[in-house]
C-alpha cells in the first residue's frame, strides 16, 4: 500500500501532503521536515529508494525524484514495487504536465486542489487507481467541465479568476 | 456582510503568503485569515464557504490548526452543487479522520451521494470513503459499494473495487459478500477496472481464507490466459510506459499469482510456463519492463519450487546487478538477499557482479552488496574474496572503511584456511585500517599468534616492516609492539625464515625505535603506551645493548600523570634498577595462549573456564601455576568485566601486583609480565625448573604447610580488601618487589595429600571470602564434593549466615547444612558448607555457579552476589 504522497519544493517547504493513514497535522509537519533533511543528504548519481523505517515503520520506503525546482516523494510499504512507483510517479507527473502544460513549482501552489483531484484520480486510499496518464486526464477534465458549468450558474466563482 | 469576509482571493491569499519574509510574518498573515473565516462561519455565510475551505486547506498543508472549519466540510457535501460537494469531500480526506465523531454525520451524506444520478458525484463519494471510510462506515454502506461494483461506467466500477479493499480491511467479516463481484471483475475488459479487480482480489486473499480457497479454484485459470494475452498482446499505446504495454497490470497480475500459488504446488504448476514466458520475454531495457521481471522474480521465489524457474529468476537479478541504474541494482540485492535462502548454487554464480556491487559509488549499494558478499563467503571462496575486499579497503572513502573492516575481519576469522593467512590478511588489514578494527579482532590475533610458534618470527618481522609504513593505525602498532616485546629477538636474529619471506635487517636499536615511537606519538593512548612500557622492559632484557635507552624511557614514564603509566615506571624502574638478577625470569616470554577459551569467552556463551582444550593440564594444589589459561583469556577479554570474575588465583595477584589491571581493557601483555611473575614466584621458592608441566610435583615437594588454607590466601592477604567482588585488588602503592620478598619467607602451601583439583577463590568482596576445595568420590567422576568456607574479613560478626547456589541444567546441585549460621568477625573462624555437585557433561563442560548469600551485620540485611567461573577443569 502507498502510505503517503508529499510534493515539496527543495527549500523543503511543502506543495502537497496527502497521507493514506491519518497523521496528526503536526506529525504530517514533522515527517515532511525528516524527509526534507533525508533527501537534503542524499548524494547525487545513488539509487532513488530510501528505507524509512525509523520515521514510518518496518519495511517502509520511499521513492523519491526531482523535477525542476520541486521533490517528488511516495512512500510504501514493502507490498508494493518499488520500480512500479518509480513509474507511477513518472505517470502522475507526466500527468501533471499535461494538464498545466508545462508544469512548475507555482501551478502546483496556485492550483493546489486540482493536483489533489488529478492524484486522486490515480491513487485511491492508497492503491493505485489509474496509471494510463490520458485516462487521468480525461476523467480530470469532465470534473473541471462540471465545476465551469456549475460556476456559470452560481456567480461567486470559488477560484475566483 | 463581515467586513472581512468579502477579502481576499484565494489566490490573494497565497501570494500574501508567498510574500512573507520570515515565519512571523507569515504566522500574521495566517492569523488575519483564520479570524475571517471564523468569522464567516459564525455569520453562517454562504456564497464564500467552498472558498474559505479552500483557504484552510492551503493552511493546514503549512502546518497551521483548522479544527474550527471542520463541520465547514459537512455543509459543503449536503449542498446540491457540484463545486462545493468537491470542495467538501477534498477538506473532508484532508482535515478530518476516521477517528473523529464528525465522521458519524457524513455518514448519510455519502450514502445519499453514492446514490446520486450524477456519476461524478458519485465518483467524489466513492473516493471520500476510500479514502476515510472507518470501520462503522464500512458496515453502514458496504451494500452501496457493492452495487456500485457493477455500476455501467467503468471509472466508477475501479472506484468502487479499491473502496472495497478498504472495506474489508476495516471489516473482513464482509469479505464474503465481496467474493463473487470481486472474481466477475477478473473477466473485466477494461484496464483500469482489471486493475483494481486484481489488487481488490490479492487484498481479500490477505483478510479471508474463504477468498482465497476461491479464487484459487475458480480464477488462476483466467489469469493466467489474461497475463498470456497482455504478455503478447501488440502495442497498446494508452497504457504503454515507455514502450512496455500495462507494466502495472503485468505486475497486479503476477502478485495476485503469487499469493495464489504460495504453498500449492499445483497451482505453481499451472502458472510455470506464463511465468517462464514473461520472465524470458520481457524487455529489460527500460524502467517498465524491469518493473515487471523484478515483480516476475518475486513470484518464481514464493511459489512451490521449480528449480528451472528459480534458476532463471536469479539469472535475472544478476543481469539487473550490471545494469547502470542504481535503481535497479538496488532491487537486485534486496531480492538476492532473499534468494540466497533459497538457492545459494544460484546465488553464488553472481559473486563477480556483486563483488563489483560492494564498490559502487552509492552507498546504500555497497552497504547491500558486501552484506551479500558475507553471506556468500565459504571455505572455497574466502582467499579470492578477500583478497578483493581487501584490495577495496585501500580505496574506499572512510564512511565505509568501518563496514568493510568489520566484515573482512569476520570473514577471515570465521573461515581462515591456515595460521599464515590468517596472519597475513590481518596484518593487511590492520596496516589499511587498523584505526577501524575491533579490540576483540586483535586480541584474537594475537592468539593466534602465540599460538603458531613456527610463525613467531615471521609475524614480527612482518610487522616490523608494516609498522615502518603504517605507524598511524594504532591496533597494529600495538599488535606490532607487543609482538617485538614477546620476540624481538627472533626479529634481530631472522630466525625461522620463511620461503615467502624478504630478508631483512633490523638491529637491536631499530626494534627499540619502533616502541620508543609508539610511546612518545602523542596520538597513542593509554592501552598503547602501557604496552610500549611492557615492550621496552622486555627488551632490556633480550637487548642488553639497549638497556641504558629502556631505563631512559621508563625513568622518563616515572613522571607521568598518567597514574597507570606512573606507578608502571616506578616499579619497572625498580626492577631494572634493583633486581637485575631476577629480570630475565621476569619477562620471560608469553605462555601460549589457550584459543578455544578465548573464543568461547568472546562468543560470550561461555564461562571462562569452560573450555576443555589442554587435556593435559598440569594440575597444581593452587591458583599459582593456573594462570597458564584461563587468567590470561580474563586479561585478554574486555567484554566480561562486568562479571565479578573471581580470579583466585596468584596469577591475577601477580598482575596486579604489576599493576596491570587498573586500565578498563587489560592488555595481554600484562599477561606477559604475569606469567613471568609466576616464573618468580617459583623461583624464591627456589624452584629451578621452569613452570607449567612440573609445577604439580614442586609445588607439593614445597608442602610443609602451617596454614591450611592455600597460598592463594596469603597472597590475597597481602593485598589491601577491594571495595569491588573481584580480587583483582590493586595494590595501593606497595612495591611489588618487596612483596614478592616478604613472599618468599611467608609462603606456605597447604598440607594436601596430593589433591587432585586445585582450591580456589569462589568469591570474595571487601566483607567475605569464599573458598572452596574440590574433592571426587573415588568411582564417581562426575561428582565433585566441594568444601566451602566462608571466612568474614569485616570487624562486624555476620549472623542469619545463608549461602544459596545455582547451577545451569546439565548439573545438579546438593547441598548439606552449614556448620553454623553466624560468622565471627575478623576471620577468627569460618562457616563450612558441603557442596555436592554433579556434571551430566563430565569431560565437555565445566562446572559454573551463580551464588547468593544473605546475611544480617549490625541488624542490616546484606545480599551479595556473585558468578563462579573459575572451577578447575574436568569437574
Amino acid at each position: 500500500m502507498i502510505r503517503g504522497v508529499i510534493i515539496m519544493n527543495d527549500q523543503g517547504k511543502p506543495r502537497l501532503i496527502k497521507f493514506y493513514e491519518f497523521q496528526p497535522v503536526e506529525k504530517q509537519h514533522e515527517l515532511v521536515r525528516s524527509i526534507y533533511r533525508i533527501l537534503c543528504s542524499r548524494a547525487e548519481n545513488v539509487s532513488n529508494f530510501v528505507k524509512v523505517d525509523s520515521l514510518f515503520g518496518p519495511d517502509v520506503r520511499l521513492v523519491y525524484k526531482t523535477f525542476a525546482t520541486l521533490y517528488f516523494v511516495f512512500v510504501f510499504d514493502n507490498s508494493e514495487n518499488e520500480l512500479a512507483m518509480l513509474d507511477l510517479m513518472q505517470v502522475f507527473v507526466e500527468t501533471l504536465d499535461k494538464c498545466f502544460s508545462n508544469v512548475c513549482e507555482l501551478d502546483v501552489v496556485f492550483n493546489f486542489s486540482k493536483v489533489h483531484t488529478i492524484l486522486d484520480e490515480i491513487i485511491l486510499g492508497g492503491q493505485v487507481l489509474e496509471t494510463s496518464s490520458s485516462e487521468v486526464v480525461k476523467a480530470v477534465e469532465e470534473i473541471s467541465k462540471m465545476e465551469r458549468n456549475a460556476n456559470s450558474i452560481l456567480p461567486a466563482s470559488w477560484q475566483g479568476r | 456582510m463581515n467586513p472581512f469576509s468579502s477579502g481576499t482571493r484565494l489566490r490573494d491569499m497565497i501570494r500574501a503568503i508567498r510574500a512573507c519574509k520570515t515565519a512571523a510574518e507569515e504566522r500574521a498573515v495566517v492569523r488575519k485569515e483564520c479570524a475571517s473565516i471564523r468569522a464567516a462561519i459564525s455569520e453562517n455565510d454562504q456564497d464564500y464557504r467552498h472558498r474559505n475551505l479552500a483557504k484552510l486547506m492551503f493552511i493546514h498543508m503549512l502546518g497551521y490548526p483548522t479544527h474550527f472549519g471542520q463541520m465547514e466540510c459537512l455543509k459543503l457535501i449536503a449542498s446540491p452543487g457540484f463545486p462545493e460537494k468537491r470542495i467538501g469531500y477534498l477538506g473532508l480526506m484532508l482535515l478530518l479522520d476516521e477517528r473523529q465523531e464528525v465522521l458519524m454525520l457524513v455518514t448519510n451524506s455519502i450514502k445519499q451521494d453514492l446514490n446520486h444520478t450524477n456519476q461524478y458525484i458519485v465518483g467524489l463519494a466513492l473516493c471520500a470513503l476510500g479514502n476515510i471510510c472507518s470501520a462503522e462506515m464500512a458496515r453502514d454502506l458496504a451494500p452501496e459499494v457493492e452495487r456500485l461494483l457493477q455500476f455501467r461506467d467503468p471509472n466508477i466500477r475501479k472506484k468502487a473495487a479499491l473502496c472495497s479493499i478498504r472495506i474489508i480491511k476495516k471489516v473482513p467479516d464482509l469479505a464474503e459478500n465481496f467474493i463473487n463481484p470481486a472474481a466477475s471483475l477478473l473477466k473485466e475488459k477494461h484496464h483500469g477496472v482489471l486493475l483494481t479487480g486484481v489488487q481488490l482480489c490479492t487484498d481479500m486473499c490477505n483478510v479471508s481464507s474463504e477468498a482465497h480457497e476461491h479464487f484459487k479454484k475458480k480464477c488462476i485459470d483466467g489469469l493466467v490466459k489474461v497475463l498470456k494475452d497482455l504478455t503478447n498482446s501488440p502495442y497498446a499505446p494508452e497504457y504503454d510506459i515507455s514502450g512496455i504495454s500495462d507494466p502495472f497490470l503485468h505486475i497486479r497480475l503476477l502478485k495476485l499469482l503469487r499469493v495464489l500459488g504460495q504453498g500449492d504446488a499445483d497451482a505453481s504448476d499451472i502458472m510455470n510456463d506464463i511465468l517462464a514466458q514473461v520472465a524470458t520475454k520481457t524487455e529489460s531495457n527500460k524502467n517498465a519492463g524491469n518493473a515487471i521481471l523484478y515483480q516476475c522474480v518475486v513470484t518464481i521465489m514464493s511459489i512451490e519450487d521449480n528449480g528451472g524457474l528459480r534458476v532463471l529468476a536469479v539469472n535475472i537479478l544478476g543481469r539487473f546487478l550490471s545494469s547502470r541504474d542504481n535503481n535497479i541494482r538496488y532491487v537486485a540485492l534486496n531480492m538476492l538477499m532473499k534468494a540466497i535462502a533459497l538457492d545459494s548454487q544460484a546465488v553464488q554464480r553472481h559473486r563477480v557482479t556483486i563483488l563489483e556491487c560492494v564498490k559502487d559509488s552509492d552507498a546504500s549499494i555497497r552497504k547491500r552488496a558486501l552484506e551479500l558478499i558475507y553471506l556468500l563467503v565459504n571455505e572455497n571462496n574466502v582467499k579470492l574474496l578477500t583478497k578483493e575486499l581487501i584490495d577495496y579497503l585501500e580505496v574506499t572513502d572512510p564512511d565505509f572503511k568501518e563496514d568493510l573492516t568489520a566484515k573482512i575481519c569476520s570473514i577471515v576469522e570465521k573461515f581462515s584456511p591456515e595460521k599464515l593467512w590468517y596472519i597475513d590478511q590481518m596484518l593487511k588489514v590492520l596496516s589499511e585500517a587498523g584505526n577501524f578494527v575491533k579490540d576483540d579482532v586483535w586480541h584474537a590475533l594475537i592468539v593466534v599468534i602465540t599460538n603458531a610458534p613456527n610463525l613467531h618470527g615471521y609475524t614480527v618481522r612482518s610487522l616490523y616492516k608494516a609498522v615502518q609504513t603504517a605507524g598511524d593505525q594504532e591496533t597494529l602498532v600495538r599488535v606490532a609492539v607487543w609482538c617485538i616485546g614477546e620476540y624481538g629477538e627472533l626479529l634481530v636474529s631472522n630466525t625461522g625464515v620463511l620461503d615467502v619471506e624478504d630478508p631483512i635487517t633490523v638491529t637491536e636499536a631499530d626494534a627499540l625505535d619502533v616502541v620508543e615511537t609508539a610511546i612518545g606519538n602523542p596520538s597513542s593512548d593509554l592501552t598503547t603506551r602501557a604496552m610500549c612500557l611492557v615492550a621496552s622492559l622486555k627488551l632490556s632484557s633480550h637487548f642488553p645493548s639497549c638497556s641504558k635507552r629502556v631505563s631512559d624511557i621508563v625513568r622518563h614514564h616515572k613522571g607521568s600523570l598518567v597514574l597507570e603509566l606512573q606507578q608502571r615506571a616506578i616499579e619497572f624502574n625498580s626492577i631494572i634498577e634493583k633486581h637485575g638478577k631476577i629480570r630475565s625470569t621476569l619477562v620471560e616470554r608469553m605462555p601460549v595462549l589457550d584459543e578455544a577459551t578465548f573464543s568461547g569467552r568472546r562468543a560470550g556463551s561461555m564461562p571462562p573456564s569452560v573450555s576443555t582444550s589442554q587435556g593435559a593440564l598440569p594440575k597444581i594444589p593452587n591458583g599459582v601455576a593456573k594462570p597458564t589459561s584461563a587468567p590470561l583469556v580474563d586479561l585478554l577479554d574486555f567484554s566480561s568485566d562486568d562479571i565479578p570474575v573471581p580470579g583466585g588465583s596468584g596469577g591475577d595477584f601477580l598482575q596486579d601486583l604489576l599493576g596491570v589491571d587498573i586500565s578498563p581493557s587489560p592488555s595481554q601483555v600484562t599477561s606477559g609480565t604475569q606469567k613471568s611473575g609466576t616464573d618468580v614466584l617459583l623461583d624464591l621458592l627456589s624452584i629451578g625448573t621452569p613452570p607449567a608441566q612440573s609445577n604439580l610435583s614442586t609445588l607439593d615437594i614445597l608442602s610443609p604447610s602451617q596454614d591450611i588454607k592455600s597460598p592463594v590466601d596469603v597472597l590475597t592477604k597481602l593485598a589491601s580488601p577491594s571495595p569491588s567482588a573481584q580480587t583483582s585488588t590493586p595494590v595501593g602503592g606497595s612495591s611489588m618487589l618487596d612483596l614478592l620478598d616478604d613472599f618468599g619467607t611467608t609462603l606456605s602451601l597447604p598440607e594436601t595429600n596430593g589433591p587432585t583439583y586445585p582450591a580456589i577463590i569462589a568469591f570474595e568482596s571487601s566483607s567475605l571470602k569464599v573458598t572452596f576445595n574440590f574433592s571426587k568420590e573415588p568411582g564417581s567422576p562426575q561428582t565433585t564434593l566441594i568444601e566451602a568456607r566462608f571466612t568474614n574479613k569485616s570487624p562486624n560478626a555476620y549472623s542469619n549466615f545463608v549461602f544459596q547456589a545455582a547451577v545451569p541444567k546439565f548439573l545438579q546441585l546438593h547441598l548439606d547444612p552449614a556448620s553454623s549460621n553466624t560468622l565471627p568477625a575478623n576471620s577468627n573462624d569460618s562457616i563450612t558448607q558441603k557442596l555436592r555437585v554433579s556434571n551430566s557433561q563430565h569431560g565437555k563442560k565445566s562446572l559454573v555457579m551463580r551464588l547468593r548469600i544473605n546475611y544480617k551485620v549490625n541488624d542490616k540485611d546484606v545480599l551479595e552476589e556473585g558468578q563462579i567461573n573459575n572451577f578447575p577443569r574436568d569437574l
